[in-house]
């Protein structure tokens, strides 16, 4: 308990000192996690939108191969990554293996389909209520499902919110592709694990407390937003 | 109304034709072989008791359901993507998270009309509903009656050659409902046919000048309002008015 609570003082000494190699990290888990996460939206908010909206053959199917990639297992992801971006893989003449680019790619294939199976879900609740307005008005496909992810913008924020919450919380996928290089691709969470290992504590446990915070942050702003516009718009 | 956007530019949509028109969901019979025909003019009212199938048959001529089997044909169909010349209110309108003008303007952009033109088109309707003044509140948080008006609002500004009503004003207090219905006459005055749902003898009597009586699925009787409710010829129809409420 001793060594826990000095190793937790030490830890924000050096969170208050702001630690160019803590912040480091910390700036690089951002960058990282942030492209994840506007690739994710970008990809996973119309996908899910317009799956919800919309019917043709093999859309059950694909509910269902959404809602199982929600439990997608990260190190699964950071292997088959590894293997396409590795020099005898398919894309290893891209030469981006153990970069930060091939983070952001292992994590936002690790957060799209949840951003899409989540925003599906509530897109096509929201659907049931709208769907005969909508058609009445003349409104259709694509058009409504822009409609619905604009009307829905604040729930849709929690979502954004959960793809962030994997993206910068996963160790596996990011330790296989990046190989926690030292100041190149080493993020809060590969360090945590590193110094766990090493039996450095205060510097883990400083970068979990800003984990932490970050992600409870990021939470309490997103709650509030939605809060307020409920009480603002209905 | 502003005349470069009136939908009634086009060939006439009526008069709405139905065929042999029915509608089932699995073994349930809600629609079973109506044929009539829907022509320009007369305020009609659809009327009939709870389950009858009166929504059910709004739906079919909206076109938001397809008949299981017959045909629903208007004179001079709407065209495939193009903007929609008939409109509908609802029983519940929705609202988007939107204020109220930008709920009409979606409507407007959803029509074709130009961007530059949507937001006077919308005001003007807004005024005529007499929701000028909540232009920029937020829809969703409008009471039940002003977001009704907000519905009529946004068909106002479509000036649809045909209005379906599914009982509008089943969720207003009185005064609410004289304002709806005012609006709706103003609509009706300005040349847009009215087909409205209701089983409300009273509303009837005010809003309708044809009824179609609906009865367990079939189109039981079709009269001038008047005379339909003083002397109806079908006995489904007679046990219908004395059980309901006189106006």
């Amino acid at each position: 308990m001793n060594s826990i609570s000095e190793a937790a003082l030490h830890a924000f000494g050096l969170v208050a000192a702001g630690d160019p190699k803590l912040v480091g990290i910390v700036l690089l888990s951002l960058r990282i996690s942030l492209t994840a996460v506007l690739i994710g939206c970008a990809i996973g908010l119309p996908l899910g939108a317009t799956v919800a909206v919309s019917q043709f053959p093999g859309r059950r199917a694909l509910i269902v191969v959404l809602n199982g990639l929600l439990g997608l297992p990260s190190v699964v992801v950071g292997l088959v990554v590894y293997l396409m971006l590795s020099r005898a893989g398919p894309l290893g003449s891209w030469g981006i293996l153990f970069t930060p680019t091939a983070m952001v790619i292992a994590q936002a294939i690790l957060i799209t389909p949840t951003i899409a199976a989540l925003s599906l879900q509530v897109v096509a609740d929201t659907w049931h209520e709208y769907r005969e307005q909508l058609r009445s008005l003349g409104e259709r496909g694509l058009g409504a499902a822009t409609t619905l992810l604009w009307d829905l913008r604040f729930s849709l924020v929690i979502i954004v919110l959960a793809g962030f919450g994997r993206a910068a919380s996963e160790v596996g996928a990011v330790m296989i592709v990046g190989g926690n290089i030292d100041g190149v691709t080493r993020v809060m969470t590969t360090s945590i694990a590193l110094e766990t290992s090493k039996g450095d504590l205060p510097l883990a446990l400083g970068l979990g407390f800003i984990l932490l915070t970050i992600v409870l942050v990021l939470n309490a702003g997103a709650f509030l937003v939605k809060e307020t516009a409920q009480r603002r718009y209905g | 109304m502003t005349e470069n956007m009136d939908m009634r530019a086009a060939p006439s949509l009526l008069p709405l034709r139905l065929d042999g028109v029915a509608f089932e969901v699995g073994a349930r019979r809600i629609i079973r072989g109506i044929s009539t025909a829907i022509a320009a003019g007369p305020r009609t009212i659809i009327l009939g008791p709870n389950g009858a199938g009166k929504s059910v048959l709004l739906r079919l001529c909206h076109g938001l359901l397809e008949p299981t089997s017959g045909t629903v044909n208007w004179s001079s169909p709407e065209l495939p993507g193009g903007p929609r010349r008939q409109a509908m209110v609802f029983q519940r309108p929705v609202m988007l998270r939107r204020s109220a003008l930008g709920n009409v303007t979606y409507a407007l952009d959803l029509a074709g009309v130009p961007r530059s033109q949507r937001k006077q088109c919308a005001m003007e309707a807004l005024h005529a509903v007499g929701l000028e003044p909540r232009a920029h509140h937020p829809a969703r948080v409008l009471s039940g009656g002003e977001q009704q008006k907000l519905a009529l609002a946004r068909i106002w500004a479509l000036h649809p050659e045909i209005l379906f009503l599914d009982e509008p004003t089943a969720n207003l207090d009185p005064g609410a409902t004289h304002e709806i219905e005012r609006i709706i006459g103003v609509l009706h005055a300005a040349g847009t046919k009215i087909v409205m749902v209701t089983h409300n003898l009273g509303q009837a009597h005010r809003m309708g000048d044809e009824i179609l009586f609906i009865h367990e699925g079939r189109l039981a009787e079709r009269a001038p309002a008047d005379r339909f409710l003083k002397h109806p010829n079908s006995p489904d129809a007679a046990k219908f008015l004395e059980g309901e409420l006189p106006w």
